[in-house]
């Protein structure tokens, strides 16, 4: 389905960074309230992304004030005005669900060196 | 006119300026030359439409003939009729192209096709009965049950839900919106699901009333 293929290329965005679970993010988002728009920033470890093409989502989550919370956006969305690495974390896993179970000191993750 | 032959090429998704995503079909429609136009006229006519070619070598002399009448000269592979009604505007001539540009962005659609066949399924598949449990001694797994009443009508109701052959069947989606319409590719992108598997032919027409989606 080469003519199907070239159809879902043509939503994908170019201007994102490259980022893996583990690294440290901060999401910029619009929000509309009324006929105002405004970027309001989510940043925390992406956890995990999920999907290809026009339908991957990443998860972000922070602890906010005690609560765990997370975010899951659509890579591609016209919504994520911009997507900032803010550190690079060192994780063996694709999907970094244990956090969820883990806090404090025990949910820091590694910086990565680049080599 | 108001409707087009086309072939559905598959889903994927589109995000709408508020940023939402829409699931959408794509469907190869037309360019559709007019092969016969009978009682035409504005209301009650009927349009003829092909779309796709047959090798040359392939088509049959009579439906090469009856493409060549209308002055097209690739036979088409599949030919379909189309009632116009009174707002669907002057009937075209034979050997006129119609393409996708005849929709237009927010328009509702009906798409109709033939659904993908899925052989001689039971009644859990096909109708959607619940079954019974797997285990606890039980062994009425995915059987119909009852047949209904006995002694008194001594007969199965007519229209009793049993196995039978599932899909396969012509069906309409109504109620459908188109998203985007691209001429230069003679794509049309419809809101939501459409019968078929890809690469299946499909009718869309023009249909008044309300969508399915808000």
């Amino acid at each position: 389905m080469n003519a199907m293929d070239a159809i879902r290329r043509e939503g994908l965005r170019e201007d994102l960074p490259e980022f893996r679970a583990g690294d440290t993010i901060r999401v910029s988002v619009r929000v509309r309230e009324g006929d105002k728009e405004r970027l309001q920033v989510f940043e925390g470890i992406c956890i995990g992304r999920r999907g290809g093409g026009i339908s991957e989502t990443f998860t972000v989550r922070k602890v906010s004030g005690g609560v765990g919370v997370e975010r899951v956006f659509p890579l591609h969305s016209p919504l994520v005005a911009q997507i900032e690495v803010v550190r690079r974390g060192r994780v063996r896993r694709a999907k970094l669900y244990y956090l969820r179970q883990l806090s404090g000191k025990a949910a820091r993750i590694r910086e990565r060196q680049e080599s | 006119m108001n409707g087009l032959i086309g072939r559905k090429l598959g889903m994927t998704r589109i995000y709408s300026d508020e940023g939402g995503a829409i699931p959408v079909t794509v469907i190869e429609a037309g360019p559709c030359p007019v092969v016969q136009v009978a009682a035409p006229g504005g209301a009650g006519a009927r349009v003829q439409l092909g779309f796709g070619a047959r090798k040359p070598k392939r088509a049959t002399k009579a439906a090469a003939g009856h493409a060549a009448k209308a002055g097209v000269e690739t036979t088409p592979r599949v030919l379909r009729s189309f009632h116009l009604s009174a707002d669907s505007g002057k009937a075209p001539k034979p050997g006129d192209v119609v393409t996708v540009a005849i929709f237009e962005a927010g328009e509702r659609v009906k798409v109709t096709g033939t659904t993908r066949g899925r052989g001689f399924q039971g009644v859990v598949k096909r109708h959607g009965f619940r079954g019974g449990p797997s285990s606890h001694g039980n062994t009425r797994h995915r059987k119909p049950g009852s047949m209904g009443p006995g002694t008194d009508p001594s007969r199965v109701i007519k229209g009793k839900k049993l196995p039978g052959q599932h899909g396969n069947v012509r069906f309409t989606e109504l109620g459908l919106s188109v998203v985007r319409v691209d001429p230069e590719r003679n794509l049309l992108f419809v809101r939501g699901a459409i019968p078929g598997p890809r690469r299946g032919i499909v009718v869309v027409r023009k249909q008044g009333g309300r969508s399915r989606y808000a």
